[in-house]
């Protein structure tokens, strides 16, 4: 639902229905709203059972990357004598983004259940939930529910009186951007700098502590509960697009708009609508100049893109763009896109882990370009600049975080030049004046 | 010695006049409990780093080298070691902050709602006056940070562990006042 909002009619709250609702952070509230019966099915169930219904189900990875759920967990081989691992990636670092926390801070009981069912799933008897320090109420909320839910048995050395076990232990993060990027989080996880490992092994071979390990988002983990009960053809129906993209998808919406929150819609929802109709449009008196869909990682779009997007994985690339992490950043007619550019790549030079040179150093001269070119002081040679640096930032790292800078660099200039030549030969940026009728 | 040239402080890079450091994990202290207790978690104790640094920022405040060297030796780990973790990470003080640590997001989202002026009235009204530095009272370090993860509630604000959200800088008189 449009949290902090009412609902709106077009949403389809399935993961966000208690969004709000105080009562449903409780176990005995969220046990009187239907939780822990999937659980309780999945417990019942053969661990590879549960992963075909998730594999058939077409849930994709809520995190960013939108891997196949399902795949990722078939990719954990029953039977090798090692202890296996699940991880469930909290750290929500990605700017624009909060459904996570909301998910979190209202439902924690949901994610205590998706993890123990995961866990079970993959044969781990451990899932760690690393949550990034800042968040102190879903840190809070989420001890909380795990203590309740030990407390009753549902987790534990006799999970739901079964004999399995399923320990669940809630890790917070210390302010590190990069760990949200898989290996990073698991890095930290042992208690080491938060530095992206070279991949392979994957996880599944070489996870944390050296283990097969499978990790999560938080979002996707609490998908698997209502996909457990109502069964896979329920979710796959839930898409307006195509057979690629099922279910339904939290988007937080954030920026130049009327009513930011975080909302739920089924796969293949138009863009358009979302923006105009169930976040109710530019702030008054202006205009919708560029969206970001997906976190600031994510190219941007400008609003002939986004208007004619389809929200899922293969509609946002259609349109320039992706659909990355569901954080939409909506930026109006008054505000300089360099301005906006220059302050992303300033958070990339920030975050930069300065394990790669093409990162370590390309962060951080993007930056200075940017803001040089922002304060008046650019040159016409630093737009091919920073075209060059983007191009060998690109796909020359251990981690995607310096292709994260350069994407918002290069599509900047590509789709919105011409703020950037503005400011270089001397002129102030100029908002767009709509034609007088 | 020649007088006036004593510099017994100065030579270290820590500059701040200070008690001396008293140990958070004595036997028999809760904290120390809750420690062992966090290392039944994690297959390797070293896991327990980052718990562990929070609970002596959590005591002390700030986690100076003493407090690295107390978890180092905990965990079985060098104090280079935890040195190099502590300062990987943003939320680890490495140095006393004031009474209370004002977090102000400005990546942005939060910038082109006006997190900026926030953050700049809050230096104002602390009269910290520069970020990073603490007030002169000793009461308020303010600082930017990158991303709290609210973006849709502009401009959120950590005052200490609280969370504050949609912070507009004609709020900022009454939420100082509060921290009284």
């Amino acid at each position: 639902m449009g949290y902090p909002h009412q609902s709106h009619q077009r949403e389809t709250p399935v993961l966000s229905q208690h969004f709000g609702d105080a009562d449903a952070r409780t176990l005995r509230g969220w046990k009187s709203r239907g939780g822990y019966q999937a659980l309780e099915k999945a417990l019942g169930m053969a661990p590879a059972d549960i992963v075909s219904v998730v594999k058939e189900s077409g849930l994709r990875g809520r995190g960013g990357a939108g891997f196949p759920t399902g795949m990722k967990w078939s990719f954990m081989k029953p039977g090798d004598g090692k202890p296996h691992y699940l991880c469930c990636n909290a750290d929500e670092s990605e700017p624009g983004t909060f459904k996570d926390r909301e998910l979190m801070r209202w439902t924690p009981h949901a994610l205590v259940e998706g993890c123990a069912i995961a866990a079970y799933a993959i044969g781990a008897e451990t899932a760690y939930i690393y949550i990034r320090g800042e968040f102190t109420e879903p840190l809070y909320w989420m001890n909380e529910a795990v203590k309740e839910a030990y407390a009753a048995g549902i987790i534990g050395k006799n999970a739901m009186g079964t004999g399995k076990r399923i320990d669940v232990h809630v890790h917070k993060g210390a302010g590190a951007y990069i760990c949200g990027e898989e290996t990073a989080l698991m890095n930290s996880l042992e208690g080491r700098r938060g530095n992206p490992r070279i991949k392979p092994p994957f996880p599944a071979v070489s996870g944390v502590f050296g283990m097969p390990t499978t990790i999560n988002n938080v979002e996707t983990l609490i998908a698997v509960c209502p996909i457990l009960i109502n069964g896979a053809d329920w979710y796959k129906k839930m898409s307006l697009s195509n057979p690629k993209s099922t279910g339904t998808k939290l988007y937080s919406v954030c920026g130049n708009i009327e009513r930011p929150g975080t909302y739920e819609v089924v796969m293949g929802f138009p863009f358009r609508e979302f923006l105009y109709d169930v976040c109710g449009g530019p702030p008054p008196g202006q205009k919708f100049k560029a969206v970001i869909p997906g976190g600031v990682s994510v190219p941007i779009q400008t609003m002939e893109e986004a208007e004619a997007s389809l929200m899922d994985y293969e509609g946002f690339v259609a349109q320039g763009s992706m659909l990355g992490s569901g954080g939409v950043i909506v930026i109006d007619d008054a505000q300089s896109m360099v301005a906006v550019i220059a302050r992303i790549a300033r958070f990339f030079a920030h975050e930069s882990c300065a394990q790669c040179t093409q990162c370590r150093e390309g962060t951080a001269w993007t930056t200075k370009i940017l803001e040089r070119i922002r304060d008046g002081m650019g040159t016409t040679e630093d737009l091919d600049t920073l075209l060059d640096i983007a191009e060998q930032m690109t796909g020359t790292t251990i981690c995607v975080l310096s292709d994260s800078c350069a994407t918002p660099v290069v599509s900047g200039i590509k789709k919105f030049g011409r703020e950037f030549e503005a400011l270089i030969q001397g002129r102030r940026f100029h908002p767009v004046i709509a034609a007088v009728a | 010695m020649l007088g006036g040239l004593e510099s017994p402080d100065r030579a270290s890079h820590d500059h701040t006049a200070r008690e001396p450091y008293q140990p958070v994990f004595t036997a028999g202290a809760e904290a120390r409990r809750e420690l062992d207790e966090l290392i039944t978690h994690y297959p390797r104790k070293m896991a327990a780093l980052l718990p562990a640094l929070w609970i002596v920022q959590r005591e002390r405040g700030w986690v100076s080298n003493e407090g690295m060297a107390e978890v180092a030796a905990l965990l079985d780990l060098t104090p280079a070691y935890v040195k190099g973790v502590v300062t990987f990470y943003t939320m680890y003080h490495q140095h006393p902050v004031g009474k209370y640590f004002i977090q102000v997001c400005t990546t942005s989202p939060c910038a082109i709602c006006g997190a900026e002026d926030v953050a700049r009235a809050f230096l104002e009204h602390t009269k910290a006056g520069e970020l990073g530095v603490t007030s002169p009272d000793g009461r308020f370090t303010v600082i930017e940070v990158e991303c709290l993860g609210a973006c849709g509630f502009a401009t959120p604000v950590m005052i200490n562990e609280e969370f504050i959200e949609s912070v507009t800088p004609e709020k900022i008189p009454e939420l100082l006042a509060g921290l009284e």
